[in-house]
C-alpha cells in the first residue's frame, strides 16, 4: 500500500514527524464529508476486509441509517499476513482478531451467514432463518475456496508429515505450512508451487512463497539439495506482462524452474505425485513439498442468488457490477466490494482501499439526492516479495499501466529493502487504519 | 494511498504502535525537544563541553537507530537494494545520531544544572 513507510524506519524519524506535523493537524482539523440524513436499511454481507471498513466509512457519514452486517465468523482473518506467517516470520496470531473488534458501534451485526439473497424481493435470509430487508444492499463476502477440486487433496493432510503447504486456508493452516516448509529446504527434494486457473485473491502470493521458500533454502546452506518448479497456470509468470518478465529474469537468476500452462488437477499424497492438466494433456510428478493453491469462486450463496455474470466467468460466478463505480449493472440498489467484483483486475486487500471511497461516494449520493463521481481505475497493489528482507511494490491498474505511488523514488521492478518494509511493517497497520475507516 | 493525509498517517502510525504508545512515544519526543530549547534559554549559550560530550555519543545513536530498524523488520544490510533504501537507512542512523545527541545533551545540562564554563 501506498505510504508511510519512508517514516517507519525508525521511531525517532517517526517521533520527530509526528511532533512536528501536530502542528499542522491541530490547523487543518474540519475537512471532513458532511453528514446525510436517512432512514435508509442497509445491509452488508461480510465483516472481512471490504465489510468491516464500509460499515464504519457509513456510519459517519450518515445519520440514522439502520445498517446491518451479516458474517457468522467470529474471528477476522488479516489474510496479507499469511505470507509472512507461512514463511515463519510469525505466528498465527499475527494474522487474527476479532471481527467485533472492527465493526463500529451502533451497527448490528448479525453472526450468521447469508443463506438467501433475492435480489428481485430485497431480502436477504441468514442460516438462522433471519429474514432481513433492505433498500441498499452491499455484497463482500469475499471469495471461497475450492478444496475440492483438487483430487485426492484434503486439508487435514497439510503439514511436515506429508510435505503439504496450503497457506491459503487460514491462519492455522498456514503455520502448519510453514512446518512443512521449514522441514523441505532443512531435507531438500523437490518443491512444488503455482496457482489456479480461476480468478484469485492475491495473484502475486504464489509466486511470494516460492521465493521466500528458495531464499530460506539458501540462507540455511541448503540450496543445493532443494528444486524449486513454478507451475504458472497460464502461458506467462504474471499477468501483467511487465511483471511477468522481471519474475521471469528473478527465477532464471535463481534457478527456479518454471513452467507454462499447468494447472494442478489432482495429488496422490502417499506416492507423493501431482498430477497437472497441460494443453498437451496431463502430466504427472514426483514432490518432495508442495504449495496448493485452489481454484476459488464466489460463495455459492452469492452465485444462486442472480448477481452473477450471466456470459463471464460463469464457473466462478463473480458479480456484474459496473467496472468503474462498481455498482451492479441490473440492481442498482446493490454494490459490491472487495473479491466478490466481477472486474478484470484488483482481487487484493489494497483494491478493497481503492473500492471503498467509491461505494461510499455513489451510496451516499445516492441517498443524499445527487449522483456519485468517483471511480475505479482497477489500482491493485502487492508487495512482491522476492526474498526475507527484499520486496517488489508492483502496483498496476485495469490497463496494465504501472501505477507506482512514488514515482521516481521506489522503482516498481526493482527488489527494494524499503518495498519489504511496505509489506513488513506498514501493510498490516494502513490495512487496520482501512477497517477502522480512517485510511 | 488513495487520499494520503496527515490524519490517515497518524491513524497508520497509531495501529503500528498501539494508540497508547504512540502518544507516548510523541510526547516523549516533545518533552526532550522542549527540555533541551529550556536548557538552551536558560543557559542562554551553547555549552560546548557539553556539546562535544553529545557528539561523541553521535555513533552510537546511529548505529543503535540502524541495528534497531534492522531488528525489528527482520532485515539484514545485506538487503540494502537500491539508491532510495540507502538514503533511507541513512535517514535512520542520522535520526538516531541527533536523537542520542539531544538527549545526552539536555540530560547533562539537567544533572549538573547551570554551570558556568571553564
Ligand atoms: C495468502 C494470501 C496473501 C495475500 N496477500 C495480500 C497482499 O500482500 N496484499 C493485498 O492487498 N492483499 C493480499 N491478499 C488478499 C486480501 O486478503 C483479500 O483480497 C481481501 O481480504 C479481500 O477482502 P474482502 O472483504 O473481499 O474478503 P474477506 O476479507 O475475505 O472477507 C470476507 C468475509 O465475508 C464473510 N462471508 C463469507 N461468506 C459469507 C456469507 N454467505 N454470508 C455472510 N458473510 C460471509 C467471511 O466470513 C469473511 O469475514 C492475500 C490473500 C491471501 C489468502
Amino acid at each position: 500500500m501506498r505510504d508511510i513507510s519512508k517514516l517507519t524506519a525508525s521511531r525517532r524519524a517517526f517521533m520527530g514527524l509526528a511532533a512536528g506535523g501536530l502542528a499542522l493537524a491541530a490547523g487543518s482539523g474540519a475537512a471532513k464529508a458532511q453528514r446525510v440524513s436517512t432512514r435508509a436499511r442497509i445491509v452488508i454481507l461480510g465483516a472481512g476486509a471490504g465489510g468491516a471498513a464500509i460499515a464504519n466509512r457509513l456510519m459517519d457519514r450518515l445519520d440514522g441509517a439502520e445498517i446491518t452486517i451479516v458474517d457468522g465468523r467470529s474471528e477476522h482473518w488479516y489474510q496479507p499476513g499469511f505470507t509472512l506467517v507461512a514463511a515463519g516470520l510469525r505466528p498465527a496470531s499475527y494474522a487474527v482478531s476479532g471481527t467485533g473488534d472492527w465493526l463500529p458501534r451502533g451497527i448490528n451485526w448479525v453472526q450468521e451467514h447469508a443463506a438467501e439473497l433475492d435480489p428481485e424481493s430485497n431480502v436477504v435470509t441468514t442460516t438462522g432463518g433471519q429474514r432481513l430487508e433492505y433498500d441498499y444492499l452491499i455484497v463482500s463476502t469475499g471469495l471461497v475456496l475450492d478444496w475440492d477440486a483438487i483430487e485426492g487433496f484434503d486439508l487435514s493432510l497439510v503439514g511436515p508429515e506429508h510435505g503439504i503447504s496450503a497457506h491459503y486456508a487460514g491462519p492455522d493452516y498456514a503455520e502448519t505450512s510453514w512446518r512443512a516448509l521449514d522441514r523441505f529446504t532443512d531435507e531438500g527434494g523437490v518443491g512444488m508451487f503455482g496457482r489456479p486457473a480461476t480468478e484469485m485473491k492475491c495473484a502475486g502470493a504464489p509466486v511470494k512463497i516460492c521465493f521466500l521458500g528458495e531464499d530460506i533454502a539458501t540462507t540455511k546452506g541448503n540450496r543445493g539439495k532443494c528444486d524449486f518448479v513454478y507451475n504458472a497456470q497460464a502461458p506467462n509468470l504474471f499477468g501483467v506482462p511487465v511483471i511477468h518478465h522481471r519474475v521471469r529474469q528473478i527465477m532464471d537468476e535463481r534457478d527456479i524452474t518454471y513452467r507454462y500452462s499447468h494447472v494442478l488437477k489432482a495429488i496422490d499424497p502417499g506416492a507423493k505425485t501431482a498430477t497437472y492438466a497441460t494443453p498437451d494433456g496431463d502430466v504427472t510428478d514426483n514432490w518432495d513439498f508442495i504449495n496448493v493453491v485452489p481454484p476459488q469462486r464466489a460463495p455459492q450463496v452469492i452465485r444462486d442468488s442472480g448477481l452473477s455474470w450471466a456470459d463471464r466467468w460463469t464457473d466462478q460466478g463473480w458479480i456484474e457490477v459496473d467496472m468503474q463505480t462498481l455498482r451492479h449493472a441490473r440492481y442498482p440498489n446493490v454494490f459490491g466490494i472487495g473479491d466478490i467484483n466481477g472486474v478484470p483486475k484488483g482481487k487484493t486487500a489494497a483494491s478493497v482501499k481503492f473500492h471503498l471511497p467509491v461505494v461510499e461516494d455513489h451510496l451516499v449520493s445516492e441517498i443524499a439526492g445527487r449522483e456519485g463521481t468517483r471511480m475505479y481505475d482497477g489500482y491493485t497493489s502487492c508487495p512482491l516479495i522476492t526474498r526475507v528482507g527484499r520486496a517488489m511494490l508492483v502496483e498496476f491498474d485495469y490497463q496494465d499501466n504501472l501505477t507506482p505511488s512514488f514515482p521516481g523514488i521506489i522503482a516498481p521492478l526493482e527488489e527494494l529493502w524499503i518495498s519489504w518494509l511496505m509489506k513488513e511493517v506498514a501493510l498490516k497497520a494502513t490495512y487496520n487504519a482501512m477497517l477502522r475507516g480512517r485510511a | 494511498m488513495e487520499e494520503f493525509s496527515l490524519s490517515t498517517m497518524i491513524a497508520v502510525f497509531e495501529e503500528m504502535f498501539g494508540a497508547w504508545l504512540f502518544w507516548a512515544m510523541v510526547a516523549v519526543a516533545v518533552a526532550i525537544t522542549l527540555a533541551w530549547i529550556y536548557v538552551l534559554v536558560r543557559d542562554r549559550a551553547l555549552s560546548f563541553r557539553k556539546y562535544l560530550v553529545a557528539q561523541l555519543s553521535m555513533p552510537f545513536g546511529a548505529v543503535a537507530a540502524v541495528w534497531f530498524v534492522m531488528w525489528i523488520t527482520n532485515s539484514t544490510l545485506a538487503d540494502i537494494g537500491g539508491p532510495i533504501d540507502w538514503i533511507v537507512l541513512l535517514g535512520v542512523a542520522v535520526l538516531g545520531a541527533i536523537g542520542l545527541a539531544i538527549l545526552v545533551y539536555v540530560v547533562q545540562s539537567l544533572m549538573r544544572g547551570r554551570q558556568s564554563e571553564a
